[in-house]
């Protein structure tokens, strides 16, 4: 570390703290030193405003998820969970006859969250694998390989980004519609299976800076374009693959909108969508809290797994990914 | 890093010059497709149902400009572009200042990544959880932020109820969920400024404040661009946390843009207006795009 200030922890801030406290009582203190320590103490305290922001949510859920519904409804403010009760997450994976859900504040009717959960699993899966896939091979043609025409086709790509999301599903919509495919997981994943132009540019970017000298290597061993691709590209390039598929799967786990527009029925309907749906299925005493936490909380969690392990992995790529 | 940026015409020599057309053809069929019949296609027929009246059960007909001309006096659609970008703008602002903060002080105090990542976790939950969340900390009763006020002696507010908060509350939820990406995408533009600058500075005297707007604020201003044109293209397409909050309510007051196109799309099966209300969105975004790239001089930087 080359600078000297900027990486300060709570322990040497402590210690400045008390330095400071000493500093005071005697008489010639250093003044401008004494400033820049209050700005690092209001420095924190911000920050740890934020991160409390940023927590109190999640802490929020789990909370709620573990009260029961009348503790809730008896306006406690406790910060811990009131009436410990695990009949929210029983709900959500109907473990309950429908008379003890009602009588618990849930609405009796039966969510069939396995299936909302299934459902959400293949098409994230089926949408990483293949436009992963395919997209790494268009960035290893527009990177690796010499033909014809190759920056032109690139650049339309690079239009493509320009397109914004929301405009095409209209139109993608009224096509799945033309397939037959309303109301199916193929027709959620459809649009997304080929491509993302994100996840093309980003991998072209790091299949460009594998040496060339060890590809020539293997061309003089004999191996052909295709082999090389499997054989050397994508296994010197594992960690960045690792990166746009996790992204890709968050976003295919997060999508609303698309999954709301083609699918009608539990057959086709994903965890986002069925929590969507939950303001519209109150029971008449009021709404089922600690069974609505339950179940954010359950769809949430594969994707804080996801980052708890790829933690480093995601925020060191994030800078690079949208600057780039 | 050798590999030439543009191709020769004719193949030199040596193993790796050869033309590989018909495998580049193999590897870019897959991605084509899905870039001709779900971006390029979707474009061009879009713009095409604009044009027309339809309501899917009974074939389009061709009517012209009838439905911008609709739109024009819709006071529904002058609305929604009222809310919209009512809400882009405190979605926005509180957002960006908010980042900075964030990655300043990430930069000055601690490059820790598992603080990096706690920033970041709100961004890892879908819209609709974060939603749905907020919903219930917020809810007038018994949500716990209502209830602070109430045992402070305020006021409760009807957050998700009451038409002068509810495109503020909106705006401020999807400022929790993305603060933290965008802290890190600032985070990644500040790294990019060299330390000898603040060196110098600090040689120099001066403070960290003084530090912040005369060195950090105009050297991040290219990234701080760029920032603000990805999250406004965003911000502008805000659909999941109204419709599962509020759809629309009260009284049109969070109706924006991209929810009035769904309603007139699935509820009211006006397909032809849903595409044209598309269209405009389409529209502003490339206007308002180009405005901040031009303000904001987003491709220059004033490094070196």
């Amino acid at each position: 570390m080359s600078r000297t200030t900027a990486t300060i922890d709570p322990a040497e801030l402590k210690a400045a703290g008390t330095a400071r406290q000493t500093d005071s009582s005697a008489p010639n203190a250093d003044r401008p030193r004494r400033r820049f320590n209050w700005g690092k103490v209001f420095a924190w305290a911000v920050m740890i405003a934020l991160l409390i922001i940023t927590v109190f949510p999640f802490y929020w859920m789990l909370r709620t998820s573990l009260t029961s519904n009348s503790a809730l409804y008896a306006n406690d403010m406790s910060l811990l969970p009131t009436d410990f009760d695990l009949g929210g997450f029983a709900r959500v994976f109907g473990l309950q006859s429908p008379e003890e859900a009602i009588a618990q504040g849930g609405s009796g009717a039966s969510i069939d969250f396995w299936r909302y959960l299934l459902n959400s699993v293949v098409v994230a899966t089926a949408i990483t694998v293949c436009q992963v896939f395919f997209s790494a091979m268009a960035a290893y043609a527009f990177s690796r390989l010499h033909w014809r025409g190759r920056d032109f086709v690139f650049s339309l790509f690079l239009l493509s980004l320009m397109v914004p999301l929301i405009y095409t599903l209209l139109p993608n919509f009224l096509l799945i519609r033309d397939l037959g495919l309303i109301d199916t997981l193929l027709g959620i994943m459809l649009p997304s299976l080929f491509m993302t132009p994100f996840a093309i540019f980003f991998l072209r970017q790091f299949f460009m800076n594998v040496p060339t000298e060890i590809e020539e290597a293997a061309l003089i061993d004999g191996a052909g374009k295709i082999r090389i691709f499997f054989r050397l590209i994508i296994p010197m390039t594992v960690g960045p693959i690792t990166t746009v598929a996790i992204l890709t799967y968050m976003n295919a786990w997060n999508d609303y909108l698309w999954p709301l527009m083609v699918s009608y029925t539990d057959d086709s309907r994903v965890l986002t969508v069925a929590l969507g749906n939950f303001t519209e299925q109150t029971p008449q005493t009021g709404p089922d809290w600690a069974g609505l936490m339950a179940a954010t909380l359950v769809a949430a969690l594969p994707m804080l797994l996801l980052f708890l392990f790829f933690a480093r992995r995601i925020v060191n790529s994030i800078g690079f990914s949208g600057i780039k | 890093m050798s590999v030439p940026k543009t191709i020769h015409p004719l193949p030199v020599s040596g193993p790796r010059q050869k033309d590989d057309t018909k495998i580049a053809l193999l590897f870019i069929l897959p991605a084509s497709i899905g870039l001709v019949i779900f971006y390029f296609w979707p474009l061009v027929r879009g713009v095409w149902l604009s044009f027309t009246s339809w309501d899917i059960l009974t074939p389009a007909r061709f009517v012209g400009l009838a439905n911008y001309q609709q739109m024009l006096q819709d006071p529904v659609f002058w609305n929604a572009v009222r809310v919209t970008l009512l809400y882009v703008v405190i979605n926005i602002g509180v957002q960006i200042v908010v980042a900075l903060v964030l990655a300043v002080l990430m930069q000055r105090l601690s490059r820790s990544v598992i603080l990096r990542s706690v920033v970041l976790a709100p961004y890892m939950v879908s819209n609709v959880v974060a939603a749905l969340v907020f919903l219930w900390i917020l809810d007038f009763q018994l949500g716990i932020g209502n209830q602070l006020l109430a045992s402070m002696g305020l006021d409760r507010i009807g957050f998700f109820t009451n038409e002068a908060w509810v495109i503020t509350t909106i705006a401020l939820v999807n400022v929790w969920r993305h603060m933290g990406y965008t802290a890190l995408l600032l985070f990644a533009g500040l790294q990019a400024i060299p330390d000898t600058v603040y060196e110098a500075a600090r040689v120099d005297g001066a403070s960290e404040l003084r530090m912040f707007f005369s060195i950090t604020l105009p050297l991040l201003r290219p990234i701080l661009g760029l920032v603000l044109i990805i999250s406004v293209i965003g911000s502008f397409q805000v659909f999941d946390t109204v419709a599962v909050t509020t759809n629309g309510g009260p009284v049109d007051s969070s109706r924006v843009l991209q929810l009035y196109i769904y309603d007139n799309a699935f509820g009211q099966f006006n397909f032809g207006y849903a595409s044209a209300l598309s269209v405009a969105l389409l529209v502003i975004l490339l206007v308002v795009t180009f405005l901040q790239y031009r303000v904001t001089r987003a491709g220059q930087t004033d490094l070196n």
